[in-house]
């Protein structure tokens, strides 16, 4: 196990690497050049090269890849245009909340997900299916931050009972596991989940079906298994498929969340992302994207080394 | 067989039909068997694709998806009426009074268990001990079904295993909790030739020590021949002939039987010679016709074929048929009627 999990660790990296590549050429194929935005308009072309050599535009794009990467390696992203605080703590105080906000997301998602698709899977085509099939495809369809409005009209605006937006009492940027900074999750989660949801419960609702339709389960009731026997082979059977569509979500949730932590203001990674395209802050930018990708990557990582542990079929060899 | 099967048959189906509803019309896969069987005793099914032999088995068990399969007539199994079981009483029932081995051993296992658990876990359920007596049963079986190497293979996954290897943990998985009738379903048919002997032979020799009661269903005559002691040829839902198995074989006296055994490769050894077949494909199980459902493919057919289903009429002193080519009941000796 250990063996087989350092060797996809090896064929990760030509992918690792791939995305520091594409994150490095972004500044370079973005309309515009990238100082123009931090030099004043009248620089004079001697500034302009002082400039130029200061950062190391004016030598050959592989020797500036090879110098970026060096730093990128020792932790060093650079600085950020507009408030010059390194990139790297930035990035990872926004990752840090982001990350929370989709683990709780894909927990209730999960949860609910599961649910749903065991419930619908189990008893097909009878009501109870077709209510747990029109939740879940309302959740992937209903536009998540339309949900997240009515959500806050609802709970925050008429009722009161839930902060609108904001990660914490005090208006910071830190979310902390305790009953006051609890509440301010809740409707981002909420909200946030019900993509997840939606999918977790179609393919659970399939794979359900897929199993109990296999010899295996008629062979477990010849043998005297009782319903409850067989329902806890169907879930072993399942849980390889579930956990590798949830990883899979939590991914999507940790680089695609920009819209819902815009409408909560969560201090997240998306919402940082959203800054920077807007402020035109490069190193930001570049740093928030080889972050996140490279989180995808490592989860794409630990999902494929969580299948395999749980799924005896896959060869470890 | 010439001595009469006691009072109380360990198994006994009366007039089982079995309807397959909720598609666009029903269809009657079972149309009135009656089986019985002795304990110790060992009938083959025989019959080809859809004849309703797999069908019949299940019935037995009460395996079928009970929204869909409508099942009439009576079964009663070791004095119990197998309908009338509670949920409880059928769990306990399957497995510890009749256990079946399935047509794909590799199927029919878990595929994310080890094979060892999955046994242990049957006998855990049904006689209430613990993992580790539930394992040394397990191991105990393995040994005794002659699988290799026992101890390691306990922990084998399904798909780690060959497919005579699978189908002799099948068995053993069968008789984990001492069960009284052993339903087969084509227990060989997924194997090759040479595994498929050495499978037979070793459920015959398991049948005699733990003497067991066994519905071999196959389409194999051979097979048929090799296990059983009784033969039901099933068509189109129907036990078309039964009785004695060598009497059926060497005396067969309904059509379909005769184009059966006609149709076996063991006589076309000869190059050139043409593999005898039965001209035209199996009834629609939704349509049958009111009468003999083979005579649309009878070469014997007579207009009187089409009138009703025929009765079971004797066809030798040990074994029946239904067909109106035989002498009408009322004329056959009364030692006839007992068999089967």
């Amino acid at each position: 196990m250990l063996a087989f999990t350092l060797r996809r660790l090896i064929y990760v990296t030509p992918v690792a690497i791939g995305v520091t590549v594409v994150c490095f050429l972004l500044v370079h194929i973005t309309p515009g050049d990238p100082l123009t935005a931090i030099l004043p308009a009248d620089a004079t072309l001697e500034l302009q090269e002082q400039m130029k050599a200061a950062y190391g535009f004016d030598k050959p794009l592989p020797v500036q890849y090879g110098l970026w990467f060096w730093k990128v390696l020792h932790g060093d992203l650079g600085h950020s245009i507009a408030t010059g605080r390194p990139v790297a703590t930035e990035v990872l105080r926004a990752v840090k909340n982001t990350l929370i906000l989709a683990t709780v997301a894909t927990l209730i998602g999960f949860t609910f997900g599961t649910l749903f698709g065991f419930v619908a899977g189990y008893f097909r085509d009878s009501w109870l299916d077709k209510l747990a099939s029109f939740v879940s495809v309302l959740g992937v369809s209903v536009p998540h931050y339309w949900l997240g409005m009515v959500l806050v009209i609802i709970f925050s605006a008429q009722l009161g009972w839930l902060p609108p937006t904001g990660a914490g009492p005090d208006g910071s940027g830190d979310w902390r596991p305790d009953a006051a900074h609890l509440r301010y999750i809740i409707l981002p989660a909420v909200t946030m989940s019900v993509i997840p949801m939606g999918v977790i419960a179609r393919t659970v609702r399939a794979l359900v079906g897929d199993i109990l339709s296999q010899d295996f389960v008629e062979a477990l009731r010849a043998k005297g298994m009782s319903e409850f026997g067989v329902f806890r082979h169907v879930v072993t059977n399942a849980a390889p498929t579930a956990l590798a569509v949830m990883g899979l979500q939590l991914g999507y949730l940790l680089g695609g969340s920009i819209l819902i932590e815009t409408v909560f203001s969560w201090p997240g990674s998306g919402f940082l992302l959203n800054a920077a395209i807007f402020q035109r802050d490069l190193p930001l930018l570049q740093g928030t994207i080889l972050i996140l990708a490279m989180f995808f990557v490592m989860l794409n990582l630990a999902v494929d080394v969580l299948q395999t542990a749980l799924d005896p079929r896959i060869k470890r060899g | 067989m010439s001595t009469p099967p006691p009072a109380a048959p360990l198994v006994r189906a009366r007039n089982l039909t079995v309807d397959f509803v909720g598609g666009a019309r029903p269809v009657r896969a079972v149309a009135g068997v009656d089986l019985s069987l002795a304990a110790g005793e060992v009938v083959a099914l025989l019959g080809e694709s859809g004849s309703g032999k797999s069908v019949t088995l299940r019935a037995l068990m009460r395996l079928l998806p009970e929204k869909r399969a409508r099942i009439g007539g009576s079964i009663t199994v070791d004095g119990r009426d197998v309908a009338a079981l509670g949920r409880r009483e059928l769990a306990r029932f399957r497995g510890g009074t009749v256990a079946m081995i399935f047509q794909e051993p590799g199927l029919a296992f878990d595929p994310v268990y080890r094979v060892g658990d999955q046994i242990a876990e049957a006998v855990v359920r049904h006689e209430r001990v613990s993992r580790k007596a539930g394992r040394a049963r397990a191991l105990e079986l393995f040994e005794r079904v002659r699988i290799p190497s026992a101890e390691t293979r306990l922990d084998n996954y399904p798909h780690e295993m060959s497919g005579g290897m699978r189908q002799r943990a099948m068995i053993a998985l069968a008789l984990a909790c001492r069960p009284k009738v052993l339903l087969a379903d084509e227990p060989t048919t997924a194997l090759d030739a040479t595994v498929q002997i050495q499978i037979l032979l070793l459920l015959r020799e398991l049948q005699r020590e733990f003497g067991l009661a066994v519905i071999f269903v196959t389409h194999d005559i051979g097979v048929a021949t090799e296990v059983a002691d009784r033969i039901a040829v099933m068509y189109a839902g129907r036990i078309v002939e039964r009785g004695d198995c060598r009497d059926v074989i060497r005396a067969a006296a309904h059509p379909y039987t005769r184009g059966l055994l006609a149709s076996r490769a063991d006589h076309v050894f000869t190059r050139g010679t043409r593999l005898a077949t039965i001209p035209g494909a199996p009834p629609d199980l939704g349509a049958l016709p009111p009468g003999c459902a083979f005579a649309p493919r009878c070469a014997q057919a007579v207009p009187a074929c089409e009138a009703g289903v025929p009765e079971e009429r004797p066809a030798s002193a040990t074994h029946v048929a239904r067909c109106i080519l035989l002498r009408p009941p009322a004329q056959a000796d009364a030692g006839a009627t007992a068999a089967a």
